[in-house]
């Protein structure tokens, strides 16, 4: 066989896989896009459709007017833009102390910080819900901004891309008198918008998706993130497939947006942080 | 999310007057937060574990009683926090290889110098990690359906029996292992792309020269350089996968006959549902004792194959 003739067979595999993988893994999306559209009971035909017999809006217009979905979508998208702003913030700051400031303890704070990145959050969860609680901020949206506004990961995302800036025009902005916030402003955080858009959109996704802690701080329905009204609804409403589809095409198709828009930060910054470690 | 990397010490007489103040004032909102808001918290868990918090203390925290060790004594005796633990254990050791192994093989297709449209590719594979994991359980549990669901027809076309996926305790752990796998593979071959191409294209050519087909490239070339990337995939699959609980919650609710109930979910049924508080700590504690013993295995066995 010649080379260019195995070179085509192999390609013509390569790319049979390739589209094989990728109807996988757009399929239960698509199924889920197109029972949300069927008319009532026929996402629970025999045998079963992919496409609706027609399309109809009635699910969504009953997830709006009868079970107030409008309502956890605002919350959810206030808590992901709250939460994000605040952490690009906190942690951006901290991760330029860490990087390019010089100062005492640096090393052993960041490396006990590190421990953090081994635990997991449930741990917490309990003796976090009792302090919540004495606060008074169980059932508030603080419940769940404040445990989100600071994030080790997050910390060392930023520490990470900082350690890039050149030190000489940091020095140089010091002579010049700047001060220290003024630095961070002026210099630092244009320097590092790369990363920054990564974490935002990373932090935006994560609080979007976010269940467990939400389900347990916020208990009263007027507070509830959209994946806990969307839990809560499927187990009253199981028979409505065509509801619950419109229900979780609703829920999923703002960080899809949000992801497809902004992909070529956020990707890059997730393959360059791993590199570099 | 990356190994950190080793600071650079700077001897104290060449701080500039007032970076040491600057720095602290910079670090003082995240490491408060993170001091108040979780390692504290993880401190008092431990402390927790060891009372019999409960739903009376919640009210009079005065009646809590210190119980010493009789939570986790309690724990080790009940049958359901084994299989709990159990069923953790065959999601993470069987689901999180799966994983990995399919994150390595898309990645490798689409790091292949034949492959075109590969940002395509990598956005389309990429699609699932950053849905909403509530939303797409519920979608999977339709696509479960032992009648109406789309997986047992397509199934149908190749002879098999209908599956009742996720009502036989045998065939429920498999079903969510299967959604886990589809909703991660994307996050890891990501990790993978940037792995394999920060390996120089030079020792492709040198491997070549000596004769070494694609099957010795790989496994004596491609996989000892990806080790670092294979450790980090490691961890992070593993640790994550430890703490399944949406899937099971949304699915199946643990069941059916506690098949799905993972050590998380066990310990938010106890802690937030039963309101016993001290029982649950202890459960959240082993699950780390767990996640620390498997990640320090992981280290090992990177340092051995090195």
């Amino acid at each position: 066989m010649t080379a260019p003739r195995r070179e085509l067979i192999v390609s013509i595999v390569l790319h049979t896989v390739l589209v094989l993988g990728a109807i996988v893994a757009l399929m239960p999306m698509a199924w889920m896009l197109s029972a949300s559209v069927m008319p009532t009971g026929e996402a629970t035909a025999y045998p079963p459709r992919f496409f609706p017999s027609r399309v109809t809006l009635e699910h969504y217009e009953q997830l709006f007017t009868r079970l107030d979905l409008g309502r956890y979508l605002l919350n959810s998208a206030f808590l992901a833009f709250t939460v994000t702003a605040t952490s690009l913030v906190i942690n951006s700051m901290a991760g330029y102390a860490f990087a390019k400031l010089r100062f005492r303890g640096r090393d052993r704070t960041f490396r006990l910080l590190s421990l953090g990145l081994v635990l997991p959050v449930q741990v917490a969860m309990l003796p976090l819900f009792l302090l919540m609680k004495q606060l008074g901020l169980v059932n508030t949206y603080w419940g769940v901004i404040i445990p989100g506004m600071a994030s080790i990961f997050g910390i060392f995302l930023i520490r990470q891309y900082a350690l890039s800036i050149p030190d000489d025009m940091l020095d140089a902005a010091r002579i010049d008198g700047a001060s220290e916030l003024t630095i961070y402003w002026k210099v630092v955080v244009p320097g590092i918008l790369p990363i920054l858009a990564t974490l935002a959109i990373w932090t935006f996704l994560a609080t979007w998706n976010d269940f467990m802690w939400p389900l347990i701080v916020l208990s009263d329905a007027a507070h509830y993130t959209l994946p806990v009204a969307l839990a809560n609804l499927s187990g009253e409403h199981v028979q409505d497939t065509e509801l619950m589809m419109a229900g979780s095409v609703l829920t999923v198709l703002p960080v899809l947006a949000v992801f497809l828009f902004l992909q070529r930060y956020y990707i890059q910054g997730i393959m360059a942080g791993s590199v570099k470690g | 999310m990356t190994a950190p990397a080793i600071p650079t010490r700077t001897p104290a007489a060449q701080l500039p007057p007032g970076t040491g103040r600057a720095a602290w004032l910079f670090l003082a909102p995240a490491l408060s937060l993170i001091f108040i808001f979780f390692f504290l918290p993880v401190l008092a868990s431990l402390l927790l574990s060891l009372t019999d918090f409960d739903i009376y203390a919640i009210a009079d925290p005065s009646a809590t009683r210190f119980v010493g060790l009789r939570n986790y004594g309690r724990l080790l005796q009940t049958p359901e926090f084994w299989q709990a633990l159990r069923n953790t254990l065959y999601f993470a050791l069987a689901g999180g290889p799966l994983t990995i192994a399919l994150s390595l093989g898309a990645a490798l297709l689409l790091n292949a110098k034949l492959t075109r449209f590969k940002t395509v590719f990598r956005t389309i594979y990429f699609i699932p990690f950053v849905t909403t994991l509530v939303a797409v359980s519920i979608v999977w549990r339709y696509l479960y359906h032992t009648r109406y669901g789309l997986l047992n027809y397509g199934l149908g076309y190749l002879g098999v029996e209908p599956i009742d996926w996720l009502g036989d305790p045998r065939w429920a752990m498999p079903a969510i292992i299967l959604l886990a796998v589809w909703k991660n593979f994307g996050y890891n071959m990501l990790i993978f792309i940037a792995g394999l191409q920060s390996i120089p294209s030079e020792l492709y050519d040198a491997a070549e020269i000596d004769g070494a087909g694609p099957v010795r490239r790989f496994f004596n070339v491609t996989l000892p350089l990806l080790g670092p990337t294979m450790l980090f995939v490691g961890v992070v699959t593993m640790i994550g996968y430890f703490q399944l609980f949406a899937e099971p919650y949304v699915m199946t609710m643990g069941g059916p006959l506690r098949a799905t109930t993972s050590v998380v979910l066990l310990m938010y049924e106890e802690g937030f549902r039963w309101w016993r508080m001290g029982y649950a700590a202890a459960i959240a504690f082993v699950l780390f004792l767990v996640i620390l013993i498997a990640t320090l295995i992981q280290f090992r066995l990177q340092r051995e194959r090195a």
